[in-house]
């Protein structure tokens, strides 16, 4: 308990006005908690990271978090977090989005920051829902779940975040679940000292938009579903494909060396002075 | 005509560094690295491409960074970031480029976040004529964003105002913290012409009042005076918040009428408190004017080769070329009308800054408008048949 309000203190704006926008019972919640915990576990002061964030209920996130913190425009967050990224490369930039941040209004950034590989960390809370707009479908809405915009049932196949992530290059890939926390915290802080583009996406849950239109039942019963559905990335690997359907693959999916943007655009600069001096 | 201020006289008065064969395009670039421009990110567009191939190749060099983003979006999203994060930031567009960016300058409006944007027009809408000049974009540079908003709007005619109105435009932005756009057209933006670069010294830069009292102190929207408030650069032991949300003065989105009044009242202020320092004219020829042009970009070139002309036929014309276009310059059009009865406003567009010199003109004098969309410029010789068709 002492370590909590230790947290609490040294993390939290005591300024800013609370309670939180959240509903109650929300997985959001516990994605600020594991990423406080992560962010003290990896060593950085506050003043180095800059927490940037796009539109959802997510993206309220930084609000209440005494770093650097900057709320943006919808699904566009990662363009941000890439110039002060690349202005000032001694800052640690995370970005937090929700689905429809990340892979609808904003896939292209996504994929294109993971493709460039810049050192920062995107956190995507994947809720399978618009959460903030009041329930409609998102681009990891199932197949056949319904939104109020799919009432009569969502026809779209779904995106696969993480797989998205690692399909375009990001050098770091984990997902977990809110129900799983302390796995959330050693992802967070494997991402947080990862140098290059890290990901990390948290399953969670929408009780009150997608959990209520698809009856499944409270917060806690869709914990309890997550618990249900997850194997991990070492049981997966024995698994069939068939087996795999339904099942949410927790743990670390990629943690590669690449090249990092930032030191290959240091090499650009050191050529462009050589070229000058001619 | 020993009144006027003639640009060329200014130049020679002020030592020279070097003569350079300057595009607009390039003299932009050359202007923002002056300004001490150090971070550019763009997505490829005629007639804009060279300020990004011209910076891709120079801002490495001076330690700066250039990005080419995946899209205009994405461009000004960094653009803004980096501006943050404490580096003087630009982007360069046009039009199709320019209406995707939107969204992002509202937010660095809203956040008061400097940066400049050059619009580098061309015939729309849509794809429109990619390789064709065109003044378009005056409206839209007004209001392109959504919400009730202030901006700043500059214009260039020659190589040598591309250069200066870029470097101004830092300076405005820096000061006021807020977004500034930077106005040319294809013709200016591909056209090359001699430039004398000043002695670096004599150029006055204006960099973004940064706070001094301790951290727990700063209030990061605070109404000041001036209506604009120190900004902290992230990293710097500042942490505060920074949202699109309408918010307090310290950051924190709001919703209560109290707050949220006062800061949309002060945003508008911070711009009209100024707009001696923001506005700027050009005068050539108007102390007796009789009939006055008025007009900006391209066109005042063609526009001030007809008041040439015209006064060699003995005809008392003149020109007020607008290098601000936004906020609208009010007090230069009421210095013209002291003597003109005629306004003509030529413009690549069907009369978007006309519009405005009626709205300020109030039935004063008589405004002719000419315009043209066709994808050429507005030559002397039409601005002249206008001329001659006002006086039969
Ligand atoms: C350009 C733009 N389009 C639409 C919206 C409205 N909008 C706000 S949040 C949101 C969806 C949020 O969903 P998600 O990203 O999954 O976040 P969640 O609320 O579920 O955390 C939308 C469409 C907006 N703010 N901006
Ligand atoms: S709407 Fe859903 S995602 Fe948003 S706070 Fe409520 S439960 Fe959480
Ligand atoms: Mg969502």
């Amino acid at each position: 308990m002492a370590e909590v309000t230790k947290l609490i203190h040294k993390y939290l704006r005591h300024d800013k006005k609370f309670p939180n926008v959240w509903c109650p019972g929300c997985g959001i919640g516990i994605m600020l908690g594991a990423l406080i915990r992560a962010i003290d576990r990896s060593g950085y002061e506050k003043d180095d990271i800059v927490l940037v964030s796009g539109i959802g209920c997510s993206g309220r996130l930084p609000v209440y978090v005494d770093f650097n913190t900057l709320h943006t425009t919808h699904g566009r967050a990662i363009t941000f977090a890439t110039g002060i990224k690349l202005a000032k490369p001694s800052l640690k930039v995370i970005v937090i989005m929700g689905d429809g941040d990340a892979v609808a209004i904003g896939g292209n950034h996504f994929i294109h920051a993971a493709r460039r590989n810049i050192d920062m960390t995107a956190l995507i809370l994947n809720n399978n829902i618009y959460g903030m707009t009041g329930g409609q479908n998102s681009p990891t809405t199932p197949y056949g779940m319904r939104s109020t915009t799919t009432i009569y049932s969502n026809i779209e196949q779904s995106f696969n975040i993480s797989e998205l992530a690692v399909t375009a290059g990001a050098a770091f890939v984990g997902r977990g679940t809110v129900y799983h926390a302390r796995l959330l915290d050693s992802l967070m802080e494997k991402a947080f000292l990862k140098q290059g583009f890290s990901v990390v996406e948290i399953i969670s849950h929408c009780h009150t938009q997608y959990g209520r239109q698809n009856r499944l039942g409270t917060a806690v019963e869709m914990m309890e579903q997550q618990r249900d559905q997850a194997v991990t990335v070492e049981k997966a690997e024995r698994m069939k494909p068939e087996e795999l359907k339904d099942k949410i693959v927790i743990g670390v999916l990629v943690d590669k060396e690449l090249p990092v943007y930032q030191d290959e655009y240091e090499r650009i600069r050191e050529r462009a002075k050589e070229v000058m001096g001619r | 005509m020993s009144k006027v201020k003639r640009q060329n006289q200014r130049e020679t008065k002020k030592s020279l560094r070097k003569e350079l064969l300057l595009q607009g395009n390039e003299a932009v670039a050359e202007g923002a690295l002056q300004a001490g421009c150090r971070f550019f990110a763009g997505y490829p567009i005629t007639p804009a491409t060279e300020i990004s191939e011209v910076l891709s190749v120079r801002l490495p060099q001076v330690d700066g960074t250039f990005i080419q983003m995946e899209d205009e979006i994405a461009s000004l999203g960094a653009v803004i970031g980096a501006s943050l994060a404490g580096v003087k930031s630009m982007t360069a567009t046009s039009g199709p480029g320019f209406s995707l960016m939107q969204e992002n300058l509202g937010l660095a409006i809203i956040a008061e976040v400097p940066c400049v944007i050059v619009n580098v027009m061309r015939g729309g809408p849509s794809t429109g004529l990619p390789t064709f000049p065109a003044q378009g974009d005056v409206m839209q540079a007004r209001w392109g964003t959504h919400g009730d908003h202030p901006v700043i709007v500059l214009s260039a005619s020659t190589v040598r105002e591309c250069y200066d109105m870029t470097i101004r435009a830092f300076n405005l932005s820096e000061k006021f913290r807020t977004p500034v756009i930077l106005l040319i057209d294809e013709v200016v933006g591909h056209m090359r012409e001699k430039m004398a670069l000043d002695n670096e010294k004599e150029i006055e830069i204006f960099n973004r009042v940064k706070p001094t009292m301790p951290p727990e102190w700063y209030i990061p929207y605070e109404d000041t005076p001036s209506g604009v408030s120190p900004m902290a650069n992230f990293g710097e032991g500042y942490r505060y918040h920074v949202t699109g949300l309408t918010h307090d003065v310290r950051g924190f989105p709001t919703s209560r009428p109290d707050e949220i009044g006062p800061f949309i009242s002060r945003l508008h202020r911070k711009i009209s408190f100024h707009f001696a320092e923001i506005q700027m004219a050009d005068y050539f020829q108007t102390e007796d004017a009789e009939i006055t042009i008025i007009a900006y970009g391209c066109v005042a070139r063609s526009a001030k080769r007809a008041v040439i002309e015209a006064r060699e036929k003995g005809l008392k014309v003149g020109l007020l070329k607008l290098s601000t276009l936004w906020p609208f310059m009010r007090t230069a059009v009421e210095k013209v009308l002291q003597t003109s009865k005629v306004l003509i406003v030529p413009e690549m567009n069907m009369g978007q800054i006309s519009r405005e010199v009626k709205r300020v003109n109030r039935g004063v004098a008589r405004v002719v408008t000419l315009n043209k969309v066709d994808g050429t410029i507005i030559t002397p010789m039409e601005i002249m048949n206008r001329i001659q068709e006002v006086i039969s």
